[in-house]
């Protein structure tokens, strides 16, 4: 069958990635591009950090200007996607009009996990997901005297050091001992948390939040778990994501923490892909069992490989998974999933701030942390990406180098 | 508006509108250019927007350090002139700036 019309619902990373793509790749069809958000597709890693500190523009956080979608023929709707008719090949948008599709791409992203504690709704309470909250949140941030950010998370620890920049006191509240425990080894969390305290960054581990306080409607300070009160006129959390699944479960396809979708990111529906945030895959770095990542690159090169198949060049989805967060002046880089590591070596020192954390699985490297070590960062995706794998003993030989290695065993 | 030269690695010409302030990676991705991909917009963490400064402009930015400079130590074909171009911004009499593109950015 030609495909003819290609409707993606979703204009964020991946959305507008698969779009983007498409072009690329030389698919002449019609691409409907359809997003519930005001403005032209952006970029959402700023939000927490370089945009939030003015240091760059909302035009930088484009992913391209209004020309783009005019001259590549990319009918962008700023609508709201309501239900997929399966049988009859359409999406229905609120505003009633329905888009007929060839072949759907739903890429939905994820809503923040809301705060549900009592006096969540006071003003000065705010997850961090679109510009709208950006644009709300940064003149807050610059007055605020005292921050109170609910979890330990990367979203969350980079607005931490956006704070203490910006000269606040900041008291972090986590369920957990350490930052960001569900992403990154102890070592690397170690070095995160002495930063921030040299940053003026007070963590209360093991402790949740019970209460937010409020006087006129504004929010004053905040109550833990244990019953302290912290003063606070600026609460952020981030305490992770709920994928937006519902489009799809109303249409009947097959949910597994995610939109359950196969090696070629098609979901139990052979006319519909799915990406990025919303969608779990089969993850060949995690045993293919199934993952759904939040991260940049995974939105990206799922993206890519959607329009390669739609195109005809069909190829599983193996690309190796990395991200980054900045935080202060720390670069933490990640390269492939650490699931299940029994063993690390360490090269630099955290004293110094550099750091790389090699993580191995039987014997084999299957994740590198680097903090300020983008080199180590860069070699260890070559090395993960294809065999031979690293052993720790080669690793702990004095003078060990990921990049000398990569470039010795390279074919 | 400063208008920059792209010069592709086949030779291929590109004359492109810049903004005072804009990076040259999102310039060169606002033209929809091929060649220069910017897959973490700017935020020197991918190396995907690899790109030679043309010697006669050289001097006209920061030198490399730091992080960009580690980055590029992992690009195919690393010269003199390298830059990560979400790093290079576009200033006030930038006019005629001239950039090269690799072969690939992998
Ligand atoms: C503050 C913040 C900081 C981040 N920092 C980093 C970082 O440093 N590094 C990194 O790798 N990743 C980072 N990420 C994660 C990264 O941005 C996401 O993983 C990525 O945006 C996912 O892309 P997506 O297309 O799946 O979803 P999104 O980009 O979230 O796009 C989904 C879009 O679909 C829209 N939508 C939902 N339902 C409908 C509907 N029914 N109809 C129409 N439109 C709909 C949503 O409003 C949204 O615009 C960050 C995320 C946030 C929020
Ligand atoms: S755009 Fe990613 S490093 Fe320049």
């Amino acid at each position: 069958m030609t495909l003819n019309s290609v409707v993606i619902v979703g204009a964020g990373q991946g959305g507008f990635q698969v779009a983007a793509s498409l072009r690329q790749e030389g698919y002449q069809g019609a691409i409907t591009l359809i997003g519930d958000e005001p403005g032209l597709p952006y970029q959402r890693p700023p939000l927490s950090k370089a945009y939030l500190l003015g240091k760059i523009s909302a035009t930088a956080l484009l992913f391209r200007p209004m020309d783009f979608y005019t001259q590549q023929n990319i009918e962008l709707v700023h609508d709201q996607a309501v239900a997929v008719d399966r049988n009859n090949r359409q999406v229905r948008l609120a505003s009633g009009r329905a888009v007929p599709y060839d072949h759907l791409v739903l890429a939905m992203g994820a809503h923040n996990r809301p705060l549900s504690v009592p006096g969540a709704d006071a003003h000065g309470v705010f997850g961090i997901k679109t510009k709208a909250d950006a644009d709300e949140l940064a003149p807050l941030a610059k007055e605020a005297r005292h921050v109170v950010v609910v979890g330990a998370g990367f979203v969350g620890l980079e607005f931490a050091a956006v704070a203490a920049a910006n000269g606040a006191t900041v008291h972090v509240l986590e369920l957990g001992d350490r930052p960001m425990a569900r992403a990154i080894s102890r070592e690397m969390s170690d070095l995160f948390r002495a930063a921030h305290e040299a940053w003026g960054v007070h963590f209360e581990f093991r402790q949740g939040i019970g209460q937010i306080l409020s006087e006129g409607g504004k929010v004053s300070g905040v109550v833990t778990a244990e019953g302290k009160t912290l003063p606070a006129d600026l609460v952020v959390y981030g305490i992770g994501v709920i994928p937006n699944v519902q489009l799809a479960l109303e249409a009947g396809l097959d949910i597994d923490n995610g939109i359950k979708v196969d090696s070629n990111l098609l979901t139990s529906d052979a006319h519909i892909s799915s990406l990025g945030d919303v969608a779990s895959f089969p993850c060949i770095q995690n045993g293919q069992k199934p993952l759904r990542l939040e991260s940049v690159q995974n939105a990206v090169d799922q993206g890519r490989a959607i329009a390669a198949r739609l195109v005809g060049k069909p190829a599983p989805y193996t690309a190796l998974p990395w991200f980054w967060t900045d935080q202060g002046n720390l670069k933490l880089q990640i390269a492939g999933m650490s699931m299940g590591y029994d063993n690390t070596v360490a090269l630099g020192t955290p004293e110094s701030g550099q750091l790389s954390v090699l993580c191995f699985r039987d014997d084999q490297l299957v994740a590198v942390e680097s903090c300020n070590r983008p080199g180590d960062h860069m070699a260890a995706r070559k090395i993960l990406a294809r065999p031979p794998r690293l052993t720790p003993a080669e690793a702990q030989v004095p003078g060990f180098e990921l990049k000398a290695w990569e470039a010795a065993n390279r074919d | 508006m400063p208008t920059l030269t792209f010069i592709e690695h086949n030779g291929t010409l590109h004359q492109v509108h810049g903004e005072v302030g804009q990076s040259v990676m999102q310039a060169a991705t606002f033209a929809m250019l091929p060649g220069i991909q910017g897959d973490c917009g700017g935020a020197c963490s991918c190396a995907t927007c690899h790109a030679y400064v043309d010697e006669a402009w050289v001097d006209r930015f920061p030198p490399v350090a730091g992080t960009e400079d580690e980055m590029l130590d992992n690009v195919s074909e690393r010269r003199a002139n390298s830059r990560l171009s979400c790093q290079l911004v576009i200033e006030e009499g930038m006019d005629g700036l001239m950039v090269h593109l690799p072969a690939s950015q992998y």
